[in-house]
């Protein structure tokens, strides 16, 4: 219904470009906004940037639904089969929304946390930062080249070593945190690189569909195989696949909030993508040395991270550790669905990182909101806050009670699919696992929810207050979306549906 | 009004009683106002809902999907609307006796008590009408969640502790174990999830492994059966304030455990299903165990409470047992138990109130003599153990008379020794509670002032005395309960077929 609204009054220059839209939008406003003198001018402009490029997603998602065979392509400059493809089908379309919803909603968030967090000459370049990350994310989301994908991966990596090294006015471990994360990144692009060298050696091309159209001949070829396997490790470094994913609780800890809260709702969901679109477009499930990979490493790997994370998180002191842990755990469930290497699979997956995003959106938020009158986020620090605090608390033990999956919660219909999926391929136990991390996530998060509401606060001089108007809007916007995507979840399981759908190359099912 | 709205008007209903007592917070009299009146519409359109019920209608209500497949559906049945029958018109007594309760005690957060307490009977009315396994489990997990504070209201360590262990074990046990089953359910049942005469999977062809793994997960999945060895969350749910342990953990809360366990038996299973599986006489073999260790074990607990709890346990045991035999005698013992239990183990636990509110005791020991101060509460409190033992002309009598007949046709020929055994250890661990109250033996000293001048409020002596009375009236309301109940095991000579919604 919004859809077909926006569709036909949206302008033709709008719809012609809207995928590249996307990217270039942000893209150019992040140098505009470097010359800003004022920081709340150059909020106000990556608010603008952000809100359009929302817009666009939106508006791409439209098109794609309602074009026949969902695929827009997009010849950047008409170069056509020479130049750079932007290739946009409904699993694109899909992750570019999350990205730019959530992108929208953070900078909506932004602005007293910035104030706290950053020093006031850099607020601009700071922002600038922001939104390059945010254009990269887009463009690695977007692109239908290899080598561009990289291209936009090291543009937003770049930006956010940046970003979480700004983290140091507040708490220099801020600095090596960022510096871990540069050697890793580094090493990630470095892999994922490399992969693509020795497969472009192979194709003679970096179109990736033209890529998908040749593999099929030289499945047997040795440079393919070891392409593939240093593009999956590349990625899965960036998607903090465990036990790759050593950069991440450092990195979530001691940012910015805001940066914290941006990353964990996009970034690895974003390499998740990529992922998911080398393993399923470009390559195929078909190709034996796949189907070995699925089965003994990234099932394995997904378990281990659901399980050993989520141990992790029970014993940490730190509230935004704990939440870090917690998401490198998700990875593991949204690894999990993805190797069943069925639609349902990945449809699952595909459902979990969106109502991941919701939820890692909403607590990131509240945390950050009541860290706004005083520093401490330890657990300790929390007691007592359902009292000072309620209206962001009652906020956060949504998402909480989401991020365990209680029924009439997104999460809940997550685990559900995954679930489902998971029985329907014959890995009942597999099923145990998840059922076993979820009962850790109750520790975690139940540990958390008590202190907020059951215990007296520990020093009772400090007073944290209620978040400001300006964070509790967004913050309550996610927490109802996860509780309306709990009762109604048709919208987001058709997009992963039509998601892993277009990244299986099949016909949309159910 | 249609079905379908009365249908969604007790499910709505609970939920703006508990907007009208969040409204009314600052004002006592009104807030108890708003939870009388709500209760008495909500038992109003229960009563109706069942004569629909009876007349041979299945009031249904479809709300939508929340994913393809997967409905938030309603449909009630003969078993439901008993359950239903039992929780909302308890929740009126219980509601009269809350008062005199919280107010005699002088509790904190009375306002926050009352919106749980109407939350949780939103879930207890859903479980009883949910159509298929998905809404169960959801008005299940609310009926959890809502009664957590509840448990913890008291908010000392002991109180949290206690609440701890109970949302663990039965989130634990719900997420771990019945919501894996549920969704294997859905696998080998073609995507379907509704309750269906004659039952879901009886068509399945289910291998015997496959079956006796599915049921085993859905009977211990079900931890608010409290089956051994996921009992012990409820004597730790005993430290909450004594209407919850009243009317939620002698009422709504286990019965909506082993009414799932029995919905699931007849409307998942099916009985041809269900004997042909074989880890049924293991559950059977557990039920009788849990009846007897469960008894011997409140035989040991001085706290009166905790002695009751135990007794519940073993209460809802034959209940599993009931639903585990698979027959019409079984189905019938195990529904009968529901109501019957239902009214005698929440008029011992309204005594055992009226007697903390009066003199803050809570050890059996303590209360020799007792009788003499407050004699209506310790006769409401025999007349309620009599029922629990099963003597005629008292409720409990029919379920255990139904479930021996039930286990002897079917060649279990141990089960009615297993009973007889707890009728005895029945009398052991609750009669000389009365006994000693009201006629001390010589020589024991006299019990001390009342803590509270005046006794006890005369509604928390009212409520027991009153559903003590229910066990009488029940005992002679077995035939057309029974006529009432007939549909849900008659299934046997219906084509499973016809009635597929």
């Amino acid at each position: 219904m919004i859809l077909e609204l926006l569709l036909t009054s949206a302008p033709d220059w709008a719809i012609r470009h809207a995928a590249m839209l996307i990217v270039v939008v942000p893209l150019v406003m992040a140098p505009i906004l470097a010359l800003s003198p004022s920081g709340r001018l150059a909020w106000f402009l990556a608010l603008l940037a952000t809100a359009a490029s929302t817009y666009f997603a939106i508006l791409t998602l439209g098109i794609v639904q309602s074009t026949p065979g969902g695929i827009i392509e997009y010849w950047i400059g008409n170069w056509y089969l020479i130049g750079i493809e932007f290739r946009v089908d409904a699993l694109n379309a899909m992750i570019l929304l999350i990205v730019s919803g959530m992108a929208f909603l953070a900078t909506v968030f932004a602005w007293p946390t910035i104030l706290a967090d950053v020093e006031k000459q850099k607020i601009s370049l700071f922002l600038c930062a922001f939104l390059l990350c945010f254009a990269g994310l887009c463009g690695v989301a977007g692109t239908g080249d290899a080598f561009n994908l990289f291209v936009f991966l090291e543009i937003s990596s770049l930006s956010t070593y940046v970003l979480v090294a700004m983290g140091a006015r507040n708490d220099r471990r801020a600095l090596p945190a960022a510096f871990d994360y540069l050697i890793m990144g580094t090493l990630a692009a470095s892999f994922y690189i490399i992969g693509v060298g020795f497969l472009y050696a192979a194709t003679g091309t970096l179109n990736m569909a033209e890529m998908a159209a040749q593999l099929p001949a030289l499945a047997g070829n040795r440079s393919v195989q070891v392409g593939f396997a240093f593009i999956v490790v590349g990625l899965g470094l960036k998607a903090a696949m465990w036990p790759l994913h050593q950069w991440l609780p450092n990195a979530y800890s001691y940012s910015p909030s805001f940066v914290t809260m941006f990353l964990a709702a996009t970034a690895t969901k974003v390499a998740l993508y990529a992922l998911i679109r080398w393993l399923f477009t470009i390559f195929s499930p078909d190709y034996p040395f796949e189907q070995a990979i699925f089965t003994w490493v990234l099932a394995p790997l997904g378990i281990a991270a659901m399980v050993i994370c989520s141990f992790q998180a029970v014993f940490q002191t730190d509230v935004r550790r704990m939440l870090a842990y917690s998401s490198v755990a998700q990875v593991g469930y949204m690894i999990l669905g993805i190797s069943v290497a069925t639609a349902a699979g990945v449809s699952a997956g595909l459902l979990h990182l969106f109502n991941h995003s919701l939820i890692k959106g909403a607590l990131f938020m509240a945390l950050a909101g009541v860290c706004l009158t005083y520093k401490g986020t330890t657990v300790r620090d929390f007691a007592g806050l359902g009292r000072t605090a309620p209206l962001t608390m009652s906020a956060f033990a949504i998402a909480g009670l989401s991020l365990i999956g209680v029924p009439l919660t997104a999460g809940f219909m997550s685990k559900l699919q995954l679930g489902y999926a998971l029985f329907d391929h014959g890995w009942w136990w597999a099923v145990l696992f998840v059922v076993f991390s979820s009962f850790l996530a109750v520790f975690y998060v139940g540990r958390l929810l008590q202190a907020i509401f059951f215990e007296a606060p520990a020093s009772p001089g400090r007073h944290r207050k209620e978040a400001p108007l300006i964070v509790l809007v967004p913050l309550w916007v996610l927490a109802l979306a996860n509780i309306y995507f709990g009762i109604d979840a048709s919208f987001p399981v058709g997009l992963a549906n039509d998601g892993a759908a277009a990244a299986l190359g099949l016909e949309a099912f159910q | 009004m249609t079905p379908d709205m009365l249908i969604a008007a007790a499910l709505i209903l609970p939920l703006v009683i508990a907007a009208g007592i969040a409204a009314f917070g600052k004002f006592p009299n009104l807030r108890e106002g708003v939870t009388i009146l709500g209760s008495i519409a909500l038992f109003a359109v229960v009563v109706q809902l069942t004569m629909l019920v009876s007349s041979g209608l299945r009031p249904e209500l479809y709300v939508g999907e929340a994913i393809p497949g997967l409905a938030f559906a309603f449909k009630l049945e003969p078993l439901g609307a008993l359950f239903a029958v039992v929780a909302s018109g308890l929740w009126i007594v219980n509601s009269f006796y809350s008062i005199g309760y919280m107010r005699g005690n002088r509790e904190r957060n009375q306002t926050r008590f009352y919106i749980c307490f109407a939350i949780a009977l939103c879930g207890a009315m859903g479980v009883a009408m949910a159509g298929n396994l998905f809404t169960l489990f959801i008005f299940y997990e609310i009926l959890t969640l809502s009664t957590y504070p509840l448990v913890a209201h008291k908010g000392d360590a002991a109180a949290r502790r206690g609440a701890r262990i109970y949302l663990l074990t039965l989130l634990g046990t719900s997420i771990g174990f019945l919501l894996t089953a549920i969704m294997w359910t859905w696998v080998v049942a073609g995507q379907r999830l509704d309750f269906v005469d004659g039952g879901l999977l009886a068509n399945a062809n289910l291998s015997p492994v496959v079956a006796s793994a599915l049921l085993l997960l859905f009977v211990f999945g079900v931890g608010k059966a409290a089956l051994m060895p996921f009992h012990f969350w409820l004597p730790n749910a005993m430290v909450a304030p004594t209407p919850v342990s009243a009317l939620l953990h002698a009422v709504a809360v286990v019965k909506a455990g082993v009414f799932t366990v029995m919905k699931i038996s007849i409307y998942i299973f099916g009985d041809e299903l269900l004997q042909a599986t074989p880890s049924r006489e293991f559950i059977m073999a557990v039920a009788c165990f849990t009846i007897v260790a469960a008894s011997l074990i409140a035989i040991t607990k001085d706290n009166l409470k905790a002695r009751l709890a135990y007794s519940t346990i073993a209460q809802l045991a034959y209940v599993v047992l009931g639903a585990m035999l698979a027959d019409r005698a079984g189905i019938l013992g195990g529904s009968l138990q529901i109501a019957a239990h239902a009214v005698a183990k929440i008029t011992l636990f309204m005594c055992a109130g009226a007697i903390y509110v009066a003199t803050g005791l809570t050890n059996i020991s303590d209360m020799r003599g007792l009788g003499r101060k407050m004699p209506l509460v310790f006769i409401a409190f025999f007349i309620a153990a009599l029922s629990i033992i099963g003597i005629p002309p008292l409720a409990g009598d029919w379920p255990k008379y139904e479930l021996m007949q039930g286990a002897i046709d079917r060649g279990a020929d141990w089960v009615p020794f297993v009973l007889i055994v707890s009728s005895l250890l029945n009398i052991v661990y609750l009669l000389p509670i009365p006994f000693l109250a009201l006629m001390p033996p010589p020589g024991s000293k006299p019990p001390k002032e009342f803590k509270r001048p005046g006794g006890a409020p005369w509604l928390t002596v009212a409520a027991p005395l009153f559903t003590a009375s229910l066990c009488f009236v029940l005992f002679f309301m077995v035939d057309p309960i029974a006529d009432f109940l007939a549909p849900a095991f008659a299934t046997v000579d219906i084509d499973p077929e016809v009635n597929i919604p």
